[in-house]
């Protein structure tokens, strides 16, 4: 196996508050790691430092084995990676088709090729079983599990080879979740992209990841193959964590 | 809001097909309605017909002319405030850039000797710079458009009053042969400002910019999250209407035959802002039309131009411009959520 993606004593401040500490990880080609921790653990963060949005104070990162800066989100996505935000990222005012083509638009210089556009993003719609009347409504008024697929549409067809998918399945129903869930098992059968993805819902986790990570107090603390864990051990972790906290008489890691 | 920007448009394709049976007839004055600028265009032909048949002398050539030269030059900055507006920001000094510029112009060509034409392009350059200072000010110091604004609203005031001891000047004789082109024959102010409404229409509903420009305005974490550069489509909006108040103030100027200190400021800022208001863009951001901003200040010369002729006075002007602001607003609000509330 070899590792597409590595970071390296990865610190994060905002102001006051300290998100990642000494975050060490790694991913491997075609890989599917799932990442879990409470809600503040630094989840969120970490992807952003790993899609460019955000710079690390310290550390460093390692893409297939060079040390990269990534100066901006564009500049990442040029090397390959591609993100789901928690918040998606979307645009209300805008039509799906061009939210899903949004940083990256077809253009015909001077104009927008709006029919392309169109086009595709029907097509990959489609392709992925979401279903949407139209693609030129605006998202605004799509539902929750809706505007989470078109996210994640935008990105696994953003012909990414690292994608991070942060809570891709926080908004979805049964269905669309398995949706969301097939489409990231059909990624890992090909075996060309690599996925980082961040959920809360462990037995998920382990029914589609290959690997889990915990995160806690900044930290990566646990690193097992998912095949060596279980759902058991996973909730005991995170519980343990809280009961700890509580018996500190901390209120838990936030 | 109906796709009044348009980026939700389908204008390359047929329209899709709807819920109900398709009646042609129906179906376009449904899409026309779902316009935003329609309600606007409506208005400012209803006053038309109204005026006209009151003073028949308002549709007369010479008339024509008065509105249109009361249309164009506020058009021309409403078109600036459109972008700032959908991208979340505005400008409240473009009304003194409007009356600096043609300064700047006077002060190139008699002081410092340039070609009138090199010194008309050095003027709006110089709008844009202010712009620039506006947009890095509100982008990167993170100042609130509304106070930067302000902010450079007195200073630019105060360099046009110093710099010109409070005196109006002439046009420099070495531009009269500029004189026509740039606003003082009948027609010129409207054609700059059809050419340009035009134009930044086109870039506000099917270019990048557009797109970026509203997606700012709409939601400003995601577009950066998604990779959109952020401050550049800010601090560009502010030059381009930097730019356009530059530009505008120049062509009143040629028009009027003077450079005068009095003209333009916070009156010319607030009229375009009430134009594009009324024409159906939102403070909030990530909505607005260019067409609407020109249709919205057509109405406001309208308005002045007919209570003149009628022989209302100036002051009532006021009260009819305010209840626009306030009725247009309350449509914009509640007719954007009954047409999301009514279709797909
Ligand atoms: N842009 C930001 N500015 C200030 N604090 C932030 C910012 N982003 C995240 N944080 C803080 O960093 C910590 C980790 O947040 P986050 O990465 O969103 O956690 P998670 O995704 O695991 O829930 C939280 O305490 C959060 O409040
Ligand atoms: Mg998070």
């Amino acid at each position: 196996m070899t590792e597409v993606l590595r970071a390296e004593n990865l610190a994060k401040s905002f102001g006051a508050v300290t998100a990642l500490t000494d975050i060490n990880l790694r991913l491997e080609q075609g890989e599917v790691l799932g990442l879990i921790g409470d809600n503040g653990a630094g989840k969120s963060t970490l992807i952003k430092i790993l899609c460019g949005f955000h710079q690390p104070d310290s550390g460093r990162v390692l893409l297939n084995g060079q040390e990269v800066t990534f100066k901006s989100v564009e500049h990442a996505r040029a090397l390959g990676i591609d993100t789901v935000y928690q918040d998606l990222a979307l645009i209300n005012e805008l039509s799906v088709y061009h939210n899903m083509f949004l940083g990256r638009e077809r253009v015909r210089w001077p104009l927008l090729s709006n029919r392309a556009m169109r086009r595709l993003a029907k097509e990959h719609l489609d392709d992925m079983g979401v279903n949407i009347s139209s693609v030129d409504v605006e998202v605004a008024k799509l539902s929750g599990g809706q505007r989470q697929a078109i996210a994640v549409a935008r990105s696994v067809y953003s012909e990414a080879k690292i994608l991070l998918l942060d809570e891709p399945l926080a908004a979805m129903g049964a269905k669309e979740g398995a949706l969301i869930l097939d489409l990231v098992r059909e990624l890992k059968e090909r075996g060309e992209v690599s996925v980082i993805i961040i959920a809360h819902n462990y037995a998920q986790v382990l029914e589609v990841c290959d690997r889990v990570n915990l995160l806690q107090h900044g930290q990566i603390t646990f690193d097992k193959p998912a095949g060596e864990t279980s759902l058991r051990e996973l909730t005991d972790l995170v519980v343990a964590e809280y009961r700890a906290a509580r018996t500190r008489g901390a209120p838990p890691a936030t | 809001m109906g796709g009044a920007v348009g980026q939700t448009e389908a204008e390359d394709t047929p329209a899709a097909p709807g819920p109900r049976p398709p009646r042609a007839l129906g179906r376009a004055a449904d899409a026309f309605l779902r316009r935003r600028e329609a309600t606007i265009l409506v208005v400012a032909i209803a006053l038309l017909v109204y005026f006209q048949w009151s003073r028949s002398a308002f549709l007369s050539h010479d008339n024509l002319v008065n509105i249109s030269q009361g249309t164009a030059p506020y058009a021309i900055v409403a078109v600036g405030e459109v972008l700032l507006l959908v991208s979340g920001e505005i400008d409240l000094s473009a009304g003194m850039v409007f009356t600096l510029s043609p300064f700047l112009m006077h002060y190139f060509i008699d002081y410092y000797g340039m070609y009138p034409i090199l010194a008309i392009v050095v003027a709006l350059l110089a709008g844009a710079a202010i712009g620039l200072v506006n947009g890095a000010v509100t982008v990167f110091l993170r100042v609130p458009s509304f106070v930067t604004t302000l902010g450079t609203l007195f200073l630019i005031q105060g360099i046009t009053l110093t710099t010109s001891h409070a005196y109006p000047a002439e046009i420099p004789p070495a531009a009269q042969g500029l004189a026509s082109w740039f606003g003082h024959a009948d027609w010129s102010e409207l054609i700059w400002c059809l050419a340009i409404v035009a134009f930044f229409h086109i870039v506000l509903i099917r270019t990048r910019w557009g797109l970026h420009t509203v997606a700012v305005g709409g939601n400003l974490l995601g577009a950066s999250e998604a990779g959109i550069k952020v401050a550049r489509i800010k601090v560009g909006n502010f030059m381009v209407t930097g730019g356009l108040a530059a530009f505008a103030g120049i062509l009143e100027a040629f028009r009027t035959s003077t450079i005068d200190p009095s003209s333009g400021g916070t009156g010319a800022m607030f009229t375009a802002v009430s134009a594009a208001v009324i024409g159906g863009t939102a403070l909030a951001g990530g909505s607005g039309t260019v067409i609407g901003a020109l249709f919205g200040a057509l109405v406001l010369a309208e308005l002045q131009n007919g209570f003149n002729l009628i022989g209302i006075s100036a002051n009532p002007f006021n009260i009819i411009l305010g209840a626009a602001i306030l009725v247009s607003m309350i449509l914009n609000v509640h007719l954007a959520r009954l047409r999301r509330a009514g279709r797909s």
